[in-house]
């Protein structure tokens, strides 16, 4: 057990919309290059724990750590934190009035103001590891789902962030489309990538996880590495959580065939 | 037909269609650039400027030019302030046009989806980086049509500013009644209103078509 500081550090964080208390008092660290994987049932926080990570919400108590340093503190400059963690959405969001090159010069170009060919060089190695580099000068729409999901994490790469935050990228994918983006992000995990992963696609999850969060009505029930998770959930809520993906097989024992 | 006249009188036309189209200019420019900061204001809801914006707003677009352009030119002069004619002109089609092309670049900002701004954010972007970036682009493309109606129905509207003594067409035509040939006069009026506008409406469906593929590929 290391004792060096994490990268993200999250003290009993919670979160209200209006009346509606979504997270209660979640608490989590998230190691130099370890991969968490964040599990539970629709509309159990784990989106909105993303998105008060980055600073899209607002949130009421607690404290959030990166590098040590707060984030959460009233007069954080959040343009400057973000620059530091690279965020992929379920949708893609890539910017459709700019080429794939655009897309991923953007950030590094006019928010941390580095130097272009530097930069450009950068990007199409990435694009190349993610087998896009033919498709650079190419606009968003023309595209398909998951070539689109492929730029966009490349495009939160390329501001070297000391995290990486995954928010269902696979969910609206066609499933073969879901295999060749979840193939990069497996390749992220291997070079030491440190991440921070909202999924519901359980075998990659059990795949990539150094530990699972399972999180069910704004708070961590379970916390485990993905072998005792999986196959020892110790809360009752949690194993019926995993059910779902499970089917009883529902056909008739196969009866001896009589030849005639 | 009387070509005569056509030919004596065509110069006299193309004087106040130099002068009609650089006062359109001018009041165009300046109404697109307080239509952007009063859609700005609107969009970002900033406190007292954005009720401001809206009273302007309601205001500009629900009173005639002409009445606009006698306060200026007739009224202003009591409380002591002489505008030229074509200053209170430029003033007038920007106040007009103003409130116009504020709901026309609103339309294209609400256009733009809240997770485009929240990718944009997600890249590190400033809020003035984000607006000149991610949102303007995306609102300018979906705005295009509303401006291009806007600009067209200006350079009509330039048509009153005879009633504050300048000389534009339509005060060319009326001087030119006195003479007869009516025929030949309203012939060369159509034509010379035509020769302004079609143009700007033929670049603007070319700029249209542009920045629909370059930002949308439709």
């Amino acid at each position: 057990m290391s004792t060096a500081q994490p990268v993200l550090r999250i003290r009993d964080l919670h979160k209200k919309y209006d009346r509606l208390e979504v997270l209660h008092g979640i608490s989590l660290d998230v190691p130099r290059g370890r991969v968490l994987v964040v599990i539970g049932p629709s509309g159990c926080g784990k989106s909105t724990l993303l998105r008060c990570i980055n600073g899209l919400e607002a949130i009421e108590s607690g404290d959030i750590e990166l590098n040590g340093e707060s984030i959460s503190s009233g007069k954080t400059r959040w343009n400057l934190v973000r620059q530091k963690i690279g965020m992929v959405f379920q949708s893609y969001d890539l910017f459709p009035h700019m080429t794939v090159m655009g897309n991923i010069l953007l950030g590094p170009l006019k928010a941390q103001g580095r130097d272009r060919r530097e930069v450009t060089r950068e990007a199409e190695q990435l694009l190349d590891r993610v087998g896009l580099l033919d498709r650079k000068d190419s606009y968003p729409r023309q595209l398909s789902g998951g070539q689109k999901q492929r730029v966009a994490i490349v495009r939160a790469l390329c501001m070297n962030p000391e995290i990486m935050l995954f928010d269902e990228v696979t969910a609206s994918l066609d499933p073969e489309m879901v295999r060749e983006v979840l193939d990069v992000m497996l390749g992220l995990a291997e070079r030491g990538m440190t991440m921070l992963i909202v999924t519901h696609e359980m075998a990659f999850a059990r795949a990539v996880a150094d530990k699972i969060i399972f999180m069910d009505q704004g708070v961590i029930v379970e916390s485990a590495p993905p072998n005792v998770f999986f196959e020892n959930p110790v809360s009752d809520r949690a194993r019926r959580f995993l059910n779902i993906f499970q089917f009883d097989g529902v056909k008739k024992e196969e009866q001896p065939h009589v030849e005639s | 037909m009387d070509l005569a006249f056509i030919s004596k009188y065509a110069q006299l036309y193309a004087q106040a269609a130099k002068l009609t189209v650089i006062l359109a200019a001018a009041g165009i420019a300046l109404s697109l650039v307080i239509g952007l900061v009063c859609s700005l204001i609107r969009y970002y809801r900033l406190p007292l400027l954005k009720s401001l914006a809206r009273a302007y707003i309601e205001m500009s677009r629900n009173t005639p030019l002409m009445i606009q352009l006698f306060f200026l030119y007739y009224g202003l002069p009591r409380a002591g302030l002489r505008l030229e004619s074509v200053t209170c002109a430029i003033i007038g089609l920007a106040f007009l046009g103003g409130g116009y092309m504020a709901e026309a670049f609103r339309g294209g900002l609400e256009a733009v989806s809240r997770v485009q701004v929240e990718a944009g954010l997600s890249v590190g972007l400033s809020r003035p980086q984000l607006v000149r970036y991610v949102i303007l682009p995306q609102a300018f493309a979906v705005a295009v049509p509303a401006i291009t109606a806007n600009t067209i129905f200006l350079m009509k509207e330039t048509s009153v500013f005879s009633i504050i003594a300048l000389a534009d067409l339509v005060y060319v035509f009326k001087d030119l009644v006195r003479e007869g040939h009516s025929n030949e006069n309203n012939l060369l009026l159509v034509l010379f209103y035509l020769i302004i506008i079609l143009p700007v409406s033929l670049f603007f469906a070319y700029l249209e078509r542009r920045v629909r593929r370059a930002g949308f590929g439709a």
